[in-house]
């Protein structure tokens, strides 16, 4: 019974979660449209587009290079899976890495000037990142007493309580996982990056496609993350999760529209100043509370 | 018993026939080949034999005659380092050998030592120190034939002494193997102050005055932590009637008289391993040829200082000793990895992942919990491996192409595709899920959350994050695929080809046995050495998936075929804003000409440079060392 549950829920994760995640990247578009006084595209706008590059020829500049978008959007899913299926939270950050590298060495393999310098920046990203994404799981491992996805959403409590500091650092580098201004170095949503595309220069057609994909499944995870701060054992935990996703989603374009692009020390200082004080000090509370007790 | 005597004794003989070898051929080479398989097939049936009888043993616990050849050995050891004391006027060498072993020669002779105690034993961390030694110092000893034809052709400023070279090698696989198969800890001394002495002929190598003052940085640390370690002799002899290191832990984790011990052994293991402040030495010891590197750094020396703790560390956990080297360690772990990401040279890089790596395998060791003991011995075993491939394929790389800068290993993968793959193995070996470091640390990073040492938590959490931007952006160079270049001569030889094959294929197939090889080798001596029942430490559900995302990577290339199916991609130059040359090499620039492109990566001088953090951190370091040593000691005193 609970392995067919898993298995759905596997599944579901496949099915829905890019239009889920392109749903989510029209709501972004609208929005920011309307900021900036503007009409906008139409919600489903993200769906054409994906379709129109689906059919396009790729020019590609080596072989090589989609083969490792293949390796890259294989492991995204193939970490969303493993979130869905309950799993280990370590070894969703571990899976997250690789899928990650197999993306940093696709812009690498292109071999042009743009492609490079934003790789350089992905990988700066990445660093600010990752020490957040593996302080979250240390976090919900000392609160709850284990790492699976499926006894931390088992919980009597909403986690946010007892890691407050931890759903900060987390929502800081949400903005750098996605790509938003002020974050956006590496590549960026607007058409006002120097860079070209960055990390995406090279990428074009059905190539590209698979990288939006991968994109989509990528924000899927990071909201249901969101969501492991709120989900519990109560039924309409599930509601408030929405809501708080769909609010931290909201907050995310609105600190796109208002804040520049800042440059790649600004980014590092921060991120890891955050991690280390929101993160650190929640750490060091949780455990000295326990030490108490 | 026979063996164990031939393991240790018969590289000493083969240093001795090589030493003698001087005229270059298909003779020595031969001698080598065949020492090298000798010792491998030793391992194999060492290793063999106690797994099938199952258990511990212990010998040789009458030998008087053997403790009076192992003091005059100490002796011997001491002269030499005189000798090259007095040559070369590095008067403080002589007096750090002097003060540590006089008094243990005094010691010995009057009758203090302890009787009727063992002075050989083996269990299943044995064999798994003697298989790391035995194959991957083998492999090492069998790519050296190779390189260093191409060396001293690259190089004919350095004087040809491959003969030394070769026989310090061998010597120094002999000294590793008596230094884990003894027991006692005076015999343990003598091996250990030998390989402290090999390291120094071996970095002296070039005999240029850099070379002579870096292997002399490498004597003068690690005669320091020899001095630490014939302390703790004199006093676990002299007060607690210890003359083993099992005695000692038979004492008791909480027993305070252990602590004194304990403290000046991980202060000798700390030197050896390279961490800080002491790390020094292993950065100087690159103006070596690189298998002398790639011995130092994976099947020997540094590995010493960690076997040494992980032995320890059932008394290590919770004490204050114990705490030094969690703290030191984790300090090391992430310092190293902060100062990595500023290097280009690849040696320079391979050397802070190595203190870094260490760093992590002290801490473990430090926590002295079963499951942070496992993570320690996994760490060790597939470090060894996956950081001999690296020495061993950049040292390769930089015989073919003339330089080991990673700046220079742009587009290797079309230029030299072999050593490219190779490489790009025992990266994904050393920092990369599924494969062994990564499982190792993913424990460490477990028993850490477990013990609630926050500091190690975030050490770990930001080294993390460091390790993979110095790996990832060295892959990458690898991996570029610039239009107009084209294969570079090979020149690797047939046998370091040999060792790189074999290398690589045991990085890969260590992943899958990992399992086995915690069930067999690594979780026996841990249940014996914690006295309780065996845990599983990575928790028995991930182990599929992580074979399945081994799987994956395979199936990658089908798959990307699959989703791009029915496409005609059309190729094409890669985006230069329209100036390119005709190629993705060179563009029109401002001036209308012919300009060549370089993309190079970051590195961040101003901001992780040697120049900025190095003496900080040896001062962090230092200062944590001295304080620790001081409230361990002074605690119980």
């Amino acid at each position: 019974m609970t392995v067919w549950m898993t298995v759905l829920r596997v599944v579901l994760f496949l099915v829905l979660a890019p239009f889920v995640g392109g749903l989510l990247a029209g709501f972004d578009r609208r929005i920011t449209a309307r900021l900036q006084g503007r009409q906008g595209p139409p919600f489903l706008q993200p769906f054409y587009d994906l379709a129109k590059l689906f059919n396009k020829q790729s020019l590609i500049v080596n072989r090589f290079q989609t083969f490792l978008i293949g390796g890259y959007i294989l492991f995204t899913m193939f970490t969303g899976c493993l979130f869905f299926a309950g799993g280990d939270l370590l070894l969703v950050f571990f899976s997250t890495t690789l899928g990650e590298t197999f993306f940093l060495m696709a812009a690498f393999s292109a071999n042009s000037p743009f492609s490079s310098m934003g790789v350089q920046r992905e990988m700066l990203q990445t660093m600010c990142t990752e020490p957040m994404l593996l302080l979250a799981p240390i976090g919900f491992y000392r609160v709850t007493g284990s790492f699976m996805v499926g006894d931390i959403v088992g919980t009597n409590m909403p986690l946010i309580v007892f890691l407050p500091g931890m759903f900060i650092g987390f929502l800081f580098i949400l903005t750098i996982k996605l790509r938003k201004s002020p974050f956006d170095l590496s590549t960026s949503h607007h058409a006002h990056q120097e860079m070209v595309k960055g990390t995406t220069t090279d990428l074009t057609g059905n190539v590209y496609a698979l990288v939006e994909l991968a994109e989509w499944y990528e924000q899927v995870l990071l909201m249901a993350y969101i969501a492991l701060f709120v989900l519990n054992r109560n039924p309409w935990s599930i509601l408030a999760a929405v809501v708080v996703c769909l609010a931290c989603y909201f907050f995310e374009i609105l600190v796109d529209n208002v804040f520049p692009r800042v440059k790649w020390d600004k980014m590092l200082r921060s991120a890891w100043l955050v991690t280390l004080i929101f993160g650190g000090v929640n750490l060091l509370a949780i455990i000295f509370i326990r030490f108490i007790h | 018993m026979g063996t164990v005597a031939f393991l240790i004794l018969f590289p000493f003989l083969a240093a001795i026939i090589l030493a003698f070898m001087k005229r270059p051929g298909k003779a020595r080479d031969i001698t080598v080949y065949i020492s090298c398989g000798l010792i491998v097939a030793a391992v194999v049936y060492l290793t063999v034999s106690v797994l099938s009888r199952g258990a511990s043993f212990a010998y040789l616990t009458e030998a008087r005659g053997l403790d009076s050849a192992v003091l005059v050995g100490e002796a011997v050891v001491m002269c030499v380092i005189f000798y090259y004391g007095f040559r070369y006027k590095r008067y403080y060498v002589v007096l750090l050998s002097a003060i540590q072993t006089i008094p243990i020669i005094w010691m010995e002779l009057s009758g203090y030592s302890v009787e009727g105690r063992p002075r050989i034993a083996i269990d299943n961390l044995t064999i798994v120190m003697c298989l790391i030694v035995g194959v991957v110092g083998s492999l090492i000893g069998l790519y050296t034939v190779g390189y260093l034809k191409d060396y001293h052709r690259h190089h004919p400023e350095f004087p040809d002494r491959v003969p030394f070279f070769l026989s310090v090698l061998f010597l120094f696989l002999g000294a590793m193997f008596g230094l884990v198969l003894s027991a006692s800890l005076s015999w343990m001394y003598f091996f250990w102050e030998i390989t402290s002495l090999c390291s120094f002929l071996l970095i002296g190598y070039n005999r240029t005055p850099i070379a002579v003052r870096n292997s002399f940085r490498a004597l003068w640390m690690n005669l320091l932590g020899g001095a630490g370690f014939a302390g703790a002799i004199l006093y676990s002899t002299m007060v607690l009637q210890c003359a083993t290191i099992r005695d000692l832990l038979s004492l008791g984790g909480g027993g305070r008289l252990v602590v004194i011990p304990a403290a000046l052994l991980a202060f000798a293991a700390l030197t050896k391993s390279a961490q800080l402040p002491f790390s020094g030495w292993l950065l100087g010891a690159m103006v070596a040829p690189t298998p002398s590197s790639a011995l130092l750094h994976s099947a020997t020396m540094v590995k010493a200082g960690v076997y040494l703790l992980i032995r320890l560390s059932p008394v290590l956990g919770g004490t204050m000793p114990g705490i030094m080297v969690v703290l030191v360690g984790g300090f090391t772990f992430f310092a190293a990895s902060v100062l990595a990401i500023a290097q280009s040279d690849g040696k320079r890089v391979l050397a802070y992942s190595t203190i870094s790596n260490l760093g992590l395998i002290a801490a473990c060791a430090g926590v002295g919990t079963y499951e942070s003991a496992w993570a320690a011995i996994l760490l060790m075993i597939f470090h060894a491996v996956a950081k001999s491939l690296m020495f061993l394929s950049v040292g390769a790389v930089e015989n073919c192409t003339g330089s080991r800068n990673i700046e220079d290993m742009h587009g290797l993968i079309v230029r030299l595709p072999r050593l490219a793959v190779v490489m790009i193995i025992g990266i994904f070996g050393m920092f990369l899920a599924p494969f062994g470091m990564l499982i190792a640390k993913w424990a460490a990073l477990k028993s850490f959350v477990d013990s609630g040492d926050v500091l190690m938590m975030l050490f770990l959490a930001f080294g993390s994050g460091t390790t993979m931007f110095y790996w990832t952006k060295w892959l990458g160079k690898l991996i570029a695929v610039p239009h107009s270049s084209r294969p570079h001569p090979d020149t690797v030889h047939w046998d370091e080809r040999i060792a790189l094959g074999t290398l690589a294929s045991l990085v890969v197939i260590l992943c899958l046995l990992f399992p086995v090889i915690s069930a067999y080798l690594v979780r026996p001596v841990l249940v014996e050495m914690f006295q309780t029942a065996a845990l599983s430490v990575i928790t028995s559900g991930d182990i599929p998936i992580m074979l399945l995302m081994m799987c994956m990577i395979v199936v990658v290339p089908i798959a990307a075929r699959l989703l791009t199916l029915g496409k005609r991609n059309k190729p094409t130059l890669s985006y230069m804003a329209g100036v390119n040359e005709g190629d993705d090499c060179s563009f029109v620039d401002s001036f209308g000409e012919k300009k060549q492109m370089y993309l190079a990566n970051w590195y961040f001088p101003d901001l992780f440079g040697e120049k900025k953090l190095w003496k900080p951190c040896l001062g962090i370091a230092t200062a944590m060392l001295l304080i620790l040593m001081v409230v361990s000691i002074g605690g119980v005193l």
